[in-house]
């Protein structure tokens, strides 16, 4: 019942919103996602510690296809869920004092979105996991077509073009399981049990297809070449929903609908996906060392990021897995942080380029701080969440190969390379004609960014509440690869 | 009551400090700020005093481990938050606490007139609290929080005057090149884990005996001595200490002299079970310290800005400490860390009071004749410059000659090459004082007018600094002086799993002559600076004068920032750029804008299709149902 409330509250608000006038829709709309935020609070405090899913729903839906609308929460979807229902009250408050045109239409969309998210992050049919999928899809083209920046139509285009393609290549990999079941079924047990129906050489291409619809939503280098195109022309809000929540269904797609379904497949390009991932943090690092736009420098920083986490997962152990379900939520906090600062520059310097920026900080006390805490978890300093994650994931890597992860580490000085160097050219050196008159974060940018700077430390300090809650779930998922061993 | 269960407390209570000063800097005054600032970290030295007589007056000196919670515990990694009291961390903890006091204190009266007072207390209690989690964690990852930690409150107070991008250049920088030692630090670790499955020093100390002859071993102490080379300035890293000198000048002592970079020295003491298990790397060590230390010197005596000086020479001292390292003096490695933190944390207060009264000045080619300006200054840095040039009785006279005596003993090579740099040391250190104090005043007429004296807030530190600087020495008298080691005594639990250290042997004779030969010699080079910078007034030639080709190198820092940015800066922007535009730009845009053509392409054919006309709609409907048909009838 909560699982499905989780679905239905925000739809709810959205026809509640539609009443309102344009005032009263931002209160409305934040609180909705504090709703649910209640109910997910909840949750984990009736959540117990185990690996199979609890607060289950399931109700037949097609029955002649064999899906069946089942949805349940384990640990990694438990984690998932706090990220997004944390993360959305934030995004509705970081609405607040800015001018955005049709806002109602605009939240509306927001909330859906959610919806969408909490779906793909419970459904336990793989075929009601594929609607959620694509159900995010939508909301989020409209905010980057209608709210987005001078060039959004084509880059609109390419976003929905690049991840419809990796959606269908999947969709064909979903049906070969689906129709080589032998009970014909979506139901996650079946897809389970797909190592058993599978040969090896149909597990490998299942495989790919299914990757390469993940891999792009991750987005993992070669196949990143809409994200920083969507960051930089998207609302501000897109982007939020797009790094804080949508990019970790990549990982957690491939964790749950990759890792138990097709081992084979995953053991055989295993290698060849943590090299693709290495090479990602090294290419995009390097990338964002010589960006001039500071939206486009988060935005690649955050490829880097996501290729570790992607190379500390197909390391297949536990170490490796954790730090992938924790750096997932982490990016998420941090990444939505490091945005938002740049929505507070642009609001008032009508400018992301570096060059234009510089001595911030000389009155914006609190805003220097709490970008540099921001920074701080983003270059992984211990005692931020971003070091739990990171140190998680080299510890896996390492277990996989060593040669690997001191390539993956170059990471860490790359980050602080071309993070240190965007904080100097925003915030440091003498103040411009222009920044001497910066406004410090008003009441609601606080709102947003203190949250998350708490956060920050918590993960950071005291991770393993959050650790607890995954573990028996990835054990249970990698436990087709530990037996073998 | 047992202190010792209350060292949770010792890095907390600085922590509080930080948080107060820090979330509060607006509302409370300079004065309180400073208070808390000091005050929190006195009560953190008297709670290590505390536990110092303690761990002194009982039977067994065993380690006490107190485990507060576990951080992160996935599998079979388990790191809890633990802090580990024994001989090494109490002797860290006691300088740590017991020098940043004084400079704490210093600092109140150094920064008083800055607009950023408040914010400069609360970075400095921020470094004390990550100081200690190094010195006092339990295990690898809790050191390594310190030993990052400590790298962030350096980049903060490097750049703490940010309206100048020249000193945020340099803050950028020691984060930078300190990341790259911490990359070594941080797979060194991994290795660690992955060899032994665990990261607790305790637990890692019982596989001390089966060390011998592990390749591994090797591996995992050099990857961590790379963290070492970052943090402790070395060859090749030291690149980033001299540029450190923007910082604030109590910064210059507490960080980049007596505490923070003599984490790499700790480091090495800390895992002296694991190097001492692999020659290859303390031949390396070794090699690393002697080099540096002698590099480092010739530097040296060519700089005139007076915190450049200074720095060179800590990083030269801290290759004496690797060298004896190297050599396996352990002891008199944490012995000459020890009274370096005193003398180097005196000498660059004294140059902070001299900058202070010279109002920012730092060039020594503009100084002179400030003996009757600033008494209190001038006796102290004198006591300083004796005890680093290694003059008796001053205590680096004991700590030097310790490590010299060690030297003689274990490598003939190592030993004239450390008393060649030791008399560098002396020299250049001299240099520095005779054209600071003595001559006449060479600086504006402004300048003199105002030179004054320091206030009492800052010279009863540097009083208490130089009576510490003059008595160190106490804390291990050797033998040959009727002395009992203490330190090494002290110490000596901590090596209890060390593989074979060398005893030091030599007869009572020798040891004595080596000490005073050497001593002699320094005094000749005292001399030569006396008569070449006193006697014969030369000053250091003007900014831009042409140079003798070697001096000309070695003034530039042997063009090593040069060299560097022309390898690897250059290398790493060009690569980045390669990626940027050659592969980003035009190969996965083009992908994209292709299969974007493609699709409009493929579009445009297939909307033929859709004629709009009924006819079409029905013949395309009718012949469809029959190859249906067909085909269902035929299969």
């Amino acid at each position: 019942m909560l699982t499905a409330s989780l679905l239905l509250i925000p739809m709810l608000f959205i026809a509640l919103i539609l009443f309102m006038n344009e005032k009263q829709a931002r209160m409305i709309a934040l609180t909705g996602t504090l709703v649910n935020l209640a109910v997910n609070i909840v949750m984990i405090a009736q959540f117990k510690i185990q690996a199979d899913a609890q607060f289950l729903v399931s109700e037949p839906w097609v029955k002649s296809l064999g899906i069946s609308f089942d949805l349940g929460v384990d640990g990694i979807s438990m984690m998932m869920l706090l990220l997004t229902n944390f993360l959305m009250p934030i995004i509705i408050i970081s609405t607040f004092n800015r001018e955005i045109k049709s806002i109602k239409g605009y939240l509306a969309l927001l909330l859906l979105t959610q919806a969408a998210f909490v779906g793909v992050f419970v459904a336990l049919d793989m075929f009601v996991f594929y609607i959620f999928w694509e159900m995010t899809l939508i909301p989020m083209y409209l905010i980057s077509l209608y709210w987005g920046k001078e060039n959004r139509i084509p880059v609109t285009y390419k976003f929905f073009l690049y991840t419809l393609a990796g959606s269908l290549v999947m969709l064909v990999g979903i049906i070969y399981v689906y129709i080589k079941s032998p009970d014909q079924n979506f139901s996650i047990n079946t897809f389970y049990h797909a190592h058993e129906f599978l040969s090896q050489s149909e597990q490998h291409w299942v495989f790919l297809a299914l990757f390469v619809g993940f891999a792009i939503k991750v987005p993992l280098f070669p196949v990143h070449g809409w994200l920083p195109d969507t960051h930089t022309e998207a609302p501000t809000q897109g982007t939020l929903l797009l790094a804080g929540i949508m990019l970790k269904m990549g990982i957690y797609g491939l964790i749950r609908w990759v890792l138990p379904v097709v081992p084979l497949g995953v053991l055989h390009y295993q290698n060849l996906v943590i090299f693709l991932s290495v090479c990602g943090i090294i290419y995009a690092s390097c990338i964002a060392i010589v960006q001039k736009d500071l939206k486009r420098l988060i935005a690649f920083s955050s490829i880097g990021h996501l290729g570790l986490t992607v190379a500390g997962l197909f390391a297949l152990n536990i170490q490796g897995a954790q730090g992938a379900v924790i750096q997932a939520v982490n990016h998420g906090i941090t990444s939505i942080g490091l945005f938002f600062v740049v929505d507070i520059v642009y609001d008032r310097m009508h400018t992301r380029d570096l060059n234009k920026l510089g001595g911030i900080a000389h009155k914006s006390h609190n805003f220097a701080i709490l970008f540099m805490i921001m920074l701080l978890g983003s270059v992984s300093l211990p005692a931020t969440n971003g070091f739990v994650g990171e140190f998680l994931l080299f510890v896996g890597l390492y277990q996989y190969s060593a040669a690997f992860t001191a390539f993956a580490g170059l990471g860490i000085i790359l980050g602080a390379v071309y993070m240190l160097r965007a904080y100097q050219k925003v915030m440091l050196g003498e103040a411009t004609e222009a920044t001497s008159h910066f406004k410090d974060v008003n009441w609601s940018e606080k709102l947003v960014l203190i949250p998350l700077a708490g956060i920050v430390f918590w993960i950071g300090v005291y991770p393993k509440y959050f650790l607890d809650i995954a573990e028996p779930a990835l054990n249970k998922i990698l436990s087709i690869y530990t037996q073998a061993q | 009551m047992k202190f010792a269960e209350m060292i949770w407390l010792v890095p907390v209570l600085p922590l509080i400090g930080f948080l107060i000063n820090g979330l509060g800097r607006k509302y409370i005054s300079k004065s309180v700020a400073g208070f808390i600032g000091c005050a929190s970290v006195f009560a953190s030295f008297l709670l290590v005093v505390g536990m110092f007589f303690q761990y002194q007056s009982a039977e067994h000196h065993e380690a006490y481990v107190q485990t507060l919670f576990d951080w992160i515990k996935v599998g079979n990694l388990s790191i809890p938050v633990a802090f580990q009291v024994d001989a090494l961390s109490l002797i860290m903890m006691l300088i740590v606490t017991g020098v940043g006091f004084l400079i704490h204190v210093y600092s109140v009266g150094y920064m008083h007139d800055d607009g950023g007072f408040q914010r400069f207390m609360a970075y400095l209690n921020l470094f004390i609290f990550f100081m200690l989690l190094l010195v006092s964690g339990a295990n690898f990852p809790m050191l390594f929080i310190g030993w990052e930690g400590v790298g962030l409150c350096s980049y903060l107070l490097i750049g703490f005057w940010f309206q100048n991008q020249n000193f945020n250049a340099a803050a950028k920088k020691a984060f930078i090149v300190n990341r790259i030692g911490d990359l070594g630090f941080l797979l060194g670790m991994l290795l660690l884990f992955n060899h032994f499955g665990t990261l607790n020093f305790l637990e890692l100390e019982k596989f001390a005996p089966f060390l011998k002859g592990d390749k591994t071993i090797m591996y995992i102490t050099l990857l961590l001595f790379i963290g070492a080379i970052g943090k402790s300035a070395q060859i090749p890293l030291f690149v980033w200490l001299p540029d450190a000198m923007a910082g604030p000048t109590p910064v210059s002592a507490l960080i980049h002299a007596a505490t923070m970079v003599t984490a790499g020295v700790y480091l090495v003491v800390r895992s002296n079970f694991l190097f001492t298990a692999s020659p290859e790397t303390m031949m390396v060590i070794g090699t690393t310290g002697l080099l540096t230390a002698l590099f480092a010197a010739t530097i040296g005596i060519f700089q005139n800005d007076i915190k450049k000086i200074l720095a060179y020479s800590t990083v030269s001292q801290l290759g004496y400490l690797f060298m004896a390292l190297g050599i396996g003096a352990f002891t008199g490695s944490m012995f000459h860390l020890t009274t370096h933190a005193f003398f180097k944390a005196l000498l660059f207060l004294g140059a902070g009071s001299v900058i202070h009264g010279m109002g920012g000045e730092q060039d020594i080619r503009k100084m002179g004749g400030l003996k009757k300006f600033m008494p209190v200054t001038y006796w102290v840095m004198l006591i300083a410059t004796l005890a680093i040039s290694g003059i008796f009785p001053f205590s680096g006279f004991f700590s030097k000659d310790e490590i010299l005596a060690y030297a003689y003993q274990e490598n003939k090579i190592f030993w004239v090459l450390a008393v060649l740099g030791s008399l560098m040391t002396s020299f250049y250190m001299f240099r520095m004082f005779f054209l600071t104090f003595h001559g006449t005043f060479r600086g504006t007429h402004d300048q003199e007018h105002h030179l004054h004296e320091s206030p009492k807030v800052m010279t009863i530190p540097l009083m208490v600094l130089a009576f510490l600087s003059l008595a160190g020495g106490i804390l291990n008298i050797p033998h040959v002086f009727g002395g009992h080691e203490s330190l090494h005594h002290f110490l000596s639990p901590v090596y209890a799993k060390a593989a074979e250290l060398p005893e030091l042997h030599l007869p009572h004779s020798t040891e004595l002559f080596l000490m005073f030969g050497v001593m002699s010699l320094i005094g000749v080079m005292i001399f030569l600076a006396y008569r070449y910078y006193v006697v014969k007034k030369n000053i250091p030639v003007e900014e831009g004068t042409e140079l003798p080709v070697l001096q000309k190198v070695i003034y530039n820092k042997y063009y090593i920032d040069e060299i560097y940015d022309s390898s690897v800066v250059k290398t790493l922007i060009s690569t980045s750029t390669f990626f940027f535009k050659s592969i980003e730009n035009f190969l996965i845009d083009n992908f994209s804008v292709i299969t974007g053509k493609v699709a409009i392409g493929a579009g445009k054919q297939l909307r033929k299709i859709q004629t709009g006309k009924i006819g079409t709609y029905v013949f395309v409907f009718v012949v469809s149902v029959v190859v249906i048909l067909l085909v269902n009838f035929y299969s």
